[in-house]
């Protein structure tokens, strides 16, 4: 495998896909937010890459600094929502949280 | 094969090994420690992207801070070390067939592409990048200027800098740790009180 944009790509590919499939499969919230955090780092890659690989130059890095703030920022938000769910249902599954189901 | 690749081998096999680990484990502190080894190997793929910077921050701010709120909120939420919300095998063998399934079609369509072709040649187009000394320009691109692209182009021209999305990126994160650390403690004093 040669560290050429495509391999990058792949890469970030697979993280993406494991990501999602993470967030569809896990009922554990706190796995669910492990799942976003893959798919924002399979974005990271492609970033990074397209940034090393084409003349998308500094910009790919800048944004990728950008996308690694807003996924602690959501992290953050995402725990206390959490924490918030655990207090009221003594739980962490998300199967759980159906009382807004018609 | 040359050392560069040798190394992007190995830290693209840890990333995806790492995130597949992630999908197929049951304990979540088990995905946590999965996670580490992933978004570690990644930031290696940075390095090894020359982007040095963005490798650093991925280090410092991915492991060493978002992963270890995550870790806060395993063992605040987690009732036994070893909390196990079991998915049902049919599920797992569900979930990771209609992953596959897109993992290919992704594939296909980024392969079907031809990247390179707007791009002229990255060493002439782009000296900074190419070199992997990164954080000066970055710094200088979240205050505004664009040396990166002003200094090689026509000088005519300014090229637009990241001054105003920096700014509103931390008045943002310190908006959301504010209403983040809000919602966990209100919770908290109404179960006490109540």
């Amino acid at each position: 495998m040669t560290a050429d944009l495509n391999s990058y790509l792949f890469v970030g590919a697979v993280l993406f896909v494991c990501g999602v499939v993470c967030m569809a499969t896990k009922r554990n919230g706190i796995g669910v937010l492990m799942g976003v955090e893959l798919v924002l780092n399979g974005a990271n890659v492609n970033f990074v890459a397209f940034s090393r690989y084409t003349d998308l130059g500094l910009d790919g890095q800048v944004f990728s600094l950008f996308v690694i703030v807003l996924a602690a920022a959501e992290a953050a938000v995402a725990l206390a929502i959490a924490l918030n769910f655990y207090n009221n249902h003594l739980t962490i599954d998300v199967d759980r949280a159906n009382k807004l189901k018609g | 094969m040359n050392g560069e690749s040798f190394l992007f081998t190995v830290f693209a096999l840890a990333t995806c090994s790492g995130a597949i680990a992630v999908v197929f484990s049951q304990t979540v502190v088990r995905m946590a420690f999965w996670l580490v080894i992933s978004l570690g190997s990644t930031a290696a793929l940075f390095f090894l992207a020359k982007a040095d910077f963005v490798g650093a921050a991925q280090l410092l701010i991915y492991v060493g801070g978002t992963l270890v709120l995550l870790v806060f909120g395993v063992m605040l939420t987690a009732s036994g070390p070893y909390l196990k919300i079991a998915t049902s095998p049919g599920e797992i063998v569900m979930g990771s067939c209609v992953g596959l399934l897109f993992l290919v079609v992704v594939y296909a369509s980024l392969n079907g592409v031809d990247w390179r072709e707007p791009a002229i040649s990255l060493e002439a187009s782009n000296p900074v990048v190419a070199t992997g000394n990164t954080l000066r320009p970055i710094g200088l691109s979240l205050l505004g200027s664009r040396p990166d692209q002003d200094l090689t182009g026509d000088g005519e021209t300014l090229s637009p800098g990241y001054l105003l999305p920096f700014e509103i990126v931390s008045v943002h994160l310190l908006v959301v740790l504010i209403g983040a650390a809000y919602l966990a403690r209100a919770k908290r004093r109404a179960v006490g009180s109540g």
